[in-house]
């Protein structure tokens, strides 16, 4: 068994800002464990543009995205050590993990980031009817063999939920001279960037089927069509809405979920919200040394904001490392009317550091707040002209007023009467 | 007269704006709840620009190497630049912001590699 300071769990986007969040803070012994033979992650297969608006000002492409963060690791020394998969993370902090070049390593660490993302919710996950042939994919998948593999998966497509994988996809499918025949969204609206729908299906005159799934999947080996049926209030098919497209392809575009098969080995304590880890402003879990940052701790929409909770992620294990543990008795932040998984999900009472709370909106909310509530007290408050559950919203608690924080906080919306 | 209808992409608002025109000629801008709502109708309703990304096969690599107009270029443009990019190969090696095809369909844009990809 070997010892080092800090092990980061994964290479894209969050594992590297996290590595030189805490490098830069000091931390030499550490190494970022990427499974994939290059780092970046998910960026790598993103094309289009689109990144890094907040961060660098520019509208940078995935792979250009991924390249900055890269560069700056490599100026500064970072191992990043490829093509190995971790088996297990334990309570104490015990990595094990394996590669074709090093075979079997265990290594004590005295900190751990976890980084791994998320995953795309699979065909399993929904429950469609019909038969099990090839040509089903979710978005990511068929992004993959397009932008990094360099073939098609199909020349007639059909897709199903209207997220912005799905949307990217339509668009990237079309360009490469496949039909796109529609895209199904089982709810009223689409939860993809109005950007896309507009860039990505009207530019294309791609047909967007809002409150539609697919009630059929017909194909003995090869997908050969489904059957797309209007739903109802109550999301159930209308009998007799049924549309038939013949089609080789279905993409699924149906959701993301944090991977955290690791966080449970290690025992950390998940949220059944974001199915992500619980927790504090420093974004430590409810295991001591383990961190949780980016798309593995609650799904971002922008790259931008996993670059910078992950920088702090890094910050925070840096400290814990070269200062010894500050945990602390700490305040629980609930979420109130209108708002689903608000992270982080404590803080440590009596800190005065400023604290970026993210969450969701349950619903569109226009001309609205969103206010955090002590008690009677109002702590902060944040008005927009729209909340929307497609666009995580950050609300920032100024030090001052985290300093005065006696009791659990709570989050909600509030729309002017 | 005609009208067209327009889904505003600036913020998560998506105002839906209706453009009156006379041929060209734009008479009248109404929904959109900002200024910028009213730029983009415009521009839209004129002359619509996208950016457009690929990917163009690599001579000796399995991987193509992902590729990008360096600023927008007519939306009108996007199948014939597609087109133009269907017959670009690429040798090795390929650096990040190398030019894989000048002024592409004569449009004074540039495309050019968003990756490198070396031998």
């Amino acid at each position: 068994m070997t010892e080092k300071d800090l092990v980061i769990i994964g290479g894209g986007p969050a594992g590297l800002a996290a590595a030189i969040g805490a490098w830069e803070d000091g931390i030499r012994d550490m190494v970022v464990l990427e499974r994939e033979k290059q780092a970046g992650g998910i960026l790598r297969q993103c094309i289009h543009n689109g990144f890094g608006l907040h961060r660098f000002g520019e509208e940078l492409t995935g792979p250009e995205y991924a390249q900055r963060d890269i560069d700056r690791a490599k100026e500064l020394g970072i191992p990043i050590q490829c093509n190995t998969t971790v088996l297990s993370v334990t309570e104490e902090k015990v990595v094990t993990c394996v590669s074709a070049e090093k075979g079997l390593e265990i290594i004590h660490a005295r900190a751990i980031i976890l980084a791994m993302g998320c995953r795309e919710r699979p065909r399993g996950a929904l429950g469609t009817p019909g038969t099990r042939c090839a040509g089903i994919y979710t978005a990511g998948t068929a992004q993959k063999f397009v932008n990094l593999e360099g073939f098609m998966p199909g020349k007639r497509v059909v897709i199903l939920g209207s997220g912005d994988i799905g949307l990217i996809m339509a668009r990237r499918m079309t360009l490469q001279g496949a039909k796109v025949l529609a895209c199904v969204e089982l709810m009223p609206f689409s939860s993809g960037l109005n950007r896309n729908i507009v860039q990505c299906l009207q530019d294309f005159d791609i047909p967007l089927y809002l409150s539609h799934t697919v009630t059929n999947v017909e194909g003995r080996e090869r997908l050969t069509g489904v059957t797309v049926s209007e739903v109802g209030p109550d999301r159930k098919p209308i009998p007799g809405t049924e549309i038939h497209f013949d089609c080789d392809t279905l993409l699924l575009s149906v959701g993301l979920i944090p991977e955290n098969e690791l966080s449970r080995t290690a025992k950390v304590e998940l949220s059944p919200v974001t199915s992500g880890a619980v927790v504090n402003d420093l974004l430590e879990t409810s295991v001591p040394g383990i961190f949780s940052c980016g798309n593995v701790l609650h799904v971002h929409d922008l790259v931008d904001f996993v670059s910078e909770e992950s920088f702090k992620a890094g910050h925070a294990a840096a400290d814990l490392i070269l200062h010894g543990a500050k945990r602390s008795d700490t305040i629980r932040v609930l979420d109130g009317e209108g708002v689903r998984g608000t992270v982080p999900q404590m803080i440590r009472r009596g800190s005065a550091d400023e604290v970026r709370l993210m969450f969701r909106p349950a619903g569109v909310y226009k001309n609205a707040s969103a206010v955090v509530m002590c008690g009677d007290r109002e702590v902060a408050r944040k008005r927009a002209m729209i909340f929307t559950p497609g666009e995580m919203a950050v609300l920032p608690i100024p030090g001052n007023k985290v300093a005065e924080l006696d009791g659990d906080i709570t989050v909600k919306m509030e729309v002017k009467a | 007269m005609t009208e067209k209808v327009i889904t505003c992409i600036n913020c998560p608002m998506g105002c839906r704006m209706t453009v009156q025109m006379e041929g060209k000629e734009i008479l009248k801008i109404t929904g959109n709840t900002c200024k910028r709502g009213e730029t983009y109708a415009r521009q839209e309703c004129t002359e619509p620009m996208r950016m457009v990304t690929a990917v163009v096969p690599v001579e000796g690599s399995r991987m193509p190497v992902s590729v990008k107009t360096r600023t927008p270029i007519p939306k009108a443009r996007i199948q014939a630049c597609m087109k133009a990019l269907s017959g670009v190969r690429l040798t090795l090696p390929i650096h990040e912001k190398d030019v894989v095809l000048p002024d592409v369909c004569g449009t004074g844009v540039d495309v050019i590699a968003t990756r490198t990809l070396m031998a």
